[in-house]
């Protein structure tokens, strides 16, 4: 599915081919969030018999997610992203638009070192199948590039005439790279000038507006051919005069053509007079000074693309083109430069629609053609801040900014160590993110309690309350599954979720009664303010707090908690019966603890809890349970005696 | 702040990097490790080009690769036992040491103790749990799990020499030596205890806690010369300094970061200086040093007084650094050292004049003048 873009809707939809599935049996699918899951389905094979193995396959959307080396590309582009993102558009004309040029510099630089590490890779490795790829991911980045430094030239900077021809001739010298190597082989032989690839080298600079370094060159060649001096000093001349637009205000555009004209027609007397006649190579430079389209077209070899053919001609005929004149240079230059031989590829569709200032179009075609979605959601971002995109509208989602940056952030999300990267883009999604975001956060899996705890601080920051109480319980039940009660507990206090504290609390108050200790005392014991999130919890604590208290022999305040804690209703009934049995022992005592009344109130509870429970059979059936209740009307009212006679003598002295 | 230099590892961000001790006067050696699922690596980096470095204090070098190896697992923390060895903690729960051949500048697997911490039952395929703390003290390495365990081991013992089962309800998220038989923990309770491991009694010798919310603490760092004074950092990015000797709650609680603190490390020669790194992206670099400088010298007064202040000078000046009740604290000089930073910074350490992080934009990043 690499790549299928917003465009696949038409002619260009692009075949993927799911491999290991049986050719020609039908597929059924369903979307994910950044997969398509294909299965394999029994339809039209009927008459096969024996039934065979249906498999599910995962389709990615966005491959290049994967590949290794393209990592540094993510993460680097995503703090450019964000600075993007914290710029102030409140800055004025110029200054906002060196800043954004800036910006788009600054996503250039990222694709170049991930070019270069890519292509160390490839040296490096010995692997032939891994060269193969790394080479193609070379190929790939150094066309994103390409397209990316024309975007900027056109649409970011969107230079005027005049220093556009200068940008577009930086353009084309960046991207044609084999020249400084053949440069250095001429100059590194003994002779350069009689080196074979000597005049080649001389073209190359001059077809790409190199006049200094063309014409350092050629006066090797007059000082090792004297005979020729005149003519070199002439073309040296010629080419030192050339008129070239300015960066600076400091001539207007008509007094550059003006200038240009008048050096076009010396050009053109000296040609005509036949000075260059006796050496071909000057002649032919001479006419490609002049702008000739023949002599420019026979060095086709040397230009090897059609758009440094296109920004050659424009150097030599039409030095103050307009950006809107683009167009027309451009198509022509790209038919008389293919001829009918070749059809232009994809990576020229996208070009010739960016001189043509469709920018949709070119958005359009990339996304269709590369297999990742950086590239769009980047430019396409960097588009919008540079208010260019405003007034398209799709007919699906909001705009094309957000559709493609949640595109490209949903392919972060399917990645393991990537996804965070994905939630800064989701916040910048004004529309959608937010739900992006929040169906995408529960499917991160929480191997760690560390990956929890970041996927938790993500949401507790944009309070999707939702989200945080599903993750404290996906944590909370594995750690209950591995008999982790604590941790459970204090991730379910986390969520400030009661019911889950009550399970767990139940859980605790089930293995005291199992074991008749409690475990993880250092938690119990330090529950603090969050024993009031559940009211099983209220119960939990106060009822080691009794356990404590009665450890360290504060019976009588033991009791008085005890007691409350049936007479306030802290404790479920089910638990009465242990607190009473609790009560045993103190009943028990030398001393007597329980008063007169405290002792009225424990008979009380016992009789609500045998009279009360409509599951009478229960203490008939149980003799351990019977035993127990007898035991205890024979403690209390034993205790009921001794308190009567206490409390009598205490009174009547 | 000095010059950083940095590098993206092009995998999942240096959750746990070390710098080796030092050889000769520079710390140029480093480790880090990335957590991804397919792709875990223990890596080994020279930090600068280690001939070239200037004479005049300027490093142009990034850091460079000098081997790396495959891990299972994220890791979760790591620290160097010796220049050779090195202890990393897997989210499987593993404990491996990797040794590190500098002759030829490879990494190899020296020993390896499978689920070291595990949920339930150690023998079943599954059920690892996360070891999230070790610390070493050659050859002793201690480290503590997601299972609330604590294990102790020896470098050269195959099976753990103790281990404390179920020595915390709730998990443990890192560990540090008090002294050479004590060991410090903190846990998700909010906990910091203090463990003795010559009693066989499986309880903490000690036990401080936060006040109020128990909001669970990450990271604890001693004082390097003054071992009763304990910095820890907790999920809500507050640095809290606990005086061992004393009380059961923190000295002083000091607001720092907007999200979870992950480490907290004294500077190690020089320990007025703390630095701690959090989730927010932030890396605060606490200078307390101002505050000493600014007290009176009383020892410089002369006359008779000197003999009789001189006891409580030298413990004032041992006390305000880190322990002095002023609850605002506003003499401590706080830097951020990497503002602008969006993602979490999950691990730091210092060492001399370098300090080394790494971030969940999978880059770690060297900062060689400190100082400067």
């Amino acid at each position: 599915m690499g790549g299928a873009g917003p465009g696949a809707a038409d002619e260009h939809r692009p075949v993927t081919v799911v491999p290991g599935a049986v050719p020609r049996r039908q597929l059924c699918f369903a979307w994910g969030p950044a997969e398509v899951l294909v299965c394999e389905t029994l339809f039209g094979r009927t008459g096969e018999g024996a039934p065979s193995t249906s498999r599910v396959f995962v389709v990615r959307r966005d491959q290049d997610i994967y590949i290794q080396t393209l990592r540094k590309l993510f993460n680097e582009s995503h703090g450019i992203f964000m600075g993007l993102q914290r710029s102030e558009e409140e800055l004025a004309g110029k200054s906002r638009k060196a800043q954004l040029v800036q910006v788009s510099k600054n996503y250039r630089s990222v694709i170049r070192a991930c070019m270069e590490d890519m292509h160390q890779a490839a040296i490096s490795t010995r692997d032939p199948a891994l060269q193969g790829q790394y080479s193609t991911q070379v190929s790939i980045l150094s066309a994103m590039e390409l397209i990316w430094n024309l975007c900027e030239i056109l649409f970011v900077e969107a230079a005027a005439a005049g220093p556009l021809l200068l940008r577009l001739l930086d353009w084309v010298r960046l991207h044609v790279c084999d020249v400084d190597s053949m440069v250095r082989e001429v100059l590194s032989s003994e002779n350069p000038s009689k080196h074979k690839l000597f005049w080649n080298v001389v073209d190359i600079f001059v077809l790409q507006g190199r006049m200094d370094e063309a014409r350092h060159l050629l006066s090797k060649e007059a000082s090792a051919n004297p005979t020729s001096m005149n003519m070199y000093k002439i073309l040296d001349d010629l080419m030192k005069k050339m008129p070239v637009p300015s960066l600076g205000n400091t001539q207007t555009l008509t007094e550059l053509e003006l200038k240009w004209q008048h050096w076009h027609e010396e050009c053109q007397r000296y040609l005509q007079d036949g000075t260059f006649a006796s050496n071909p190579h000057m002649e032919s430079i001479c006419k490609i000074l002049l702008g000739d389209e023949d002599a420019i077209l026979e060095k086709k070899e040397l230009m090897t693309t059609w758009y440094h053919f296109l920004v050659t001609r424009l150097l030599y005929s039409h030095p103050t083109v307009k950006p809107m004149e683009l167009r027309f240079y451009a198509q022509s230059s790209m038919d008389l430069f293919l001829g009918g031989e070749s059809s232009p590829e994809p990576l020229d569709m996208i070009l010739m629609a960016a001189f043509e200032f469709e920018m949709h179009q070119v958005i359009k075609e990339c996304s269709i053609v590369l297999s990742n979605w950086w590239f769009v959601a980047h430019l396409t971002d960097l588009l919008d801040h540079c208010k260019l995109l405003q007034s398209h509208n799709l007919y699906f989602g909001s705009n094309m900014r957000e559709f493609l940056l949640l595109e490209y952030a949903s392919g972060l999300f399917s990645h393991h160590s990537l996804w965070q990267l994905g939630v800064d883009y989701f916040d910048h999604c004004p529309q959608y993110g937010r739900v992006y975001l929040e169906l995408h956060i529960e499917r991160i899996p929480l191997s760690t309690e560390q990956k929890a705890l970041k996927v938790l601080r993500i949401c507790e920051q944009r309070q999707m309350h939702e989200q945080v109480r599903s993750i404290c319980k996906i944590m909370a039940m594995k750690a209950l599954r591995n008999n982790r009660l604590g941790s459970a507990l204090s991730w379910s206090i986390r969520a400030k979720d009661a019911a889950f504290a009550t399970l767990i609390s139940d859980r605790f108050l089930k293995d005291y009664c199992e074991r008749g200790c409690f475990s993880d005392l250092d938690l119990i014991d330090n529950l603090g303010p969050s024993m009031l999130l559940s009211d099983r919890l209220t119960f939990l604590g106060k009822y080691r707090e009794f356990h404590r208290l009665y450890g360290e022999k504060r019976f009588p305040e033991a009791a008085r908690l005890l007691l409350t804690l049936m007479t306030a209703h802290i404790a479920p009934c089910s638990f009465w019966m242990t607190l009473l049995t609790d009560a045993l022992p103190l009943l028990e005592q030398k001393e007597v603890i329980f008063s007169a009344e405290q002792t009225y109130e424990l008979m009380r509870c016992l009789e609500d809890l045998t009279a009360g429970n409509p599951d009478k059979q229960k203490f008939q059936d149980d003799d351990v349970e019977t035993t127990k209740v007898e035991m205890l009307r024979l403690a209390l009212a034993r205790n009921l005696a001794r308190v009567i006679v206490k409390e009598g003598t205490v009174e009547g002295s | 702040h000095g010059d950083v230099s940095a590098k993206f590892c092009s995998r999942r961000s240096a959750d746990a990097l070390r710098p080796l001790p030092p050889r000769l006067q520079s710390p140029d050696v480093f480790a880090t490790a990335g957590t991804t699922i397919c792709d875990n690596r223990i890596s080994i980096w020279s930090s600068g080009d280690l001939g070239n470095a200037g004479l005049n204090g300027e490093y142009h070098g990034e850091p460079r690769l000098l081997c790396d190896i495959q891990h299972n697992g994220d890791v979760m923390d790591m620290q160097f036992l010796d220049q050779e060895r090195i202890v990393v903690a897997s989210s499987t729960g593993t404990v491996t040491i990797f040794r590190h051949h500098q002759n030829n500048q490879t990494l190899s697997a020296n020993h390896r103790w499978e689920k070291a911490h595990y949920h339930v039952d150690q023998d079943t395929s599954c059920g690892g749990a996360a070891c999230t703390g070790v610390v070493c003290s050659n050859p002793e390495i201690v480290t503590v799990g997601e299972d609330g365990r604590i294990n102790l081991f020896r470098a050269d013992q195959k099976d753990a020499v103790r281990t404390i089962d179920n020595a915390d309800s709730s998990t443990l998220h890192a560990v540090t030596f008090l002294r050479t038989t004590e060991i410090l923990t903190v846990n998700s309770i909010g906990q910091l205890k203090i463990w003795d491991l010559r009693h066989q009694r499986n309880e903490p010798s000690q036990i401080f806690s936060l006040a109020g919310d128990r909001v669970p603490l990450h990271c604890v760092d001693r004082h390097p010369n003054q071992q009763h004074i304990v910095a820890t950092g907790g999920q809500d990015g507050m640095l809290s300094i606990w005086d061992i000797r004393q009380g059961t709650m923190p000295v002083s609680l000091l607001n720092a970061h907007e999200a979870e603190m992950w480490e907290v490390h004294f500077h190690p020669s020089d320990p007025d200086h703390l630095f701690t790194c959090s989730e927010d992206g932030s890396l605060w670099h606490w200078d307390a040093s101002t505050n000493v400088s600014e007290k009176p010298s009383f020892l410089h007064q002369g006359g008779r007084s000197t003999a009789y202040l001189s006891h409580s000078t030298i413990n004032q000046s041992v006390v305000s650094a880190w322990l002095s009740n002023d609850p605002t604290k506003d003499r401590m000089e706080i830097t951020n050292l990497i503002p602008n930073q969006t993602l979490s910074v999950n691990s730091l350490d210092v060492l001399g004049p370098c300090l080394v992080y790494g971030t969940d934009t999978e880059a770690i990043y060297v900062n060689r003048q400190l100082f400067a």
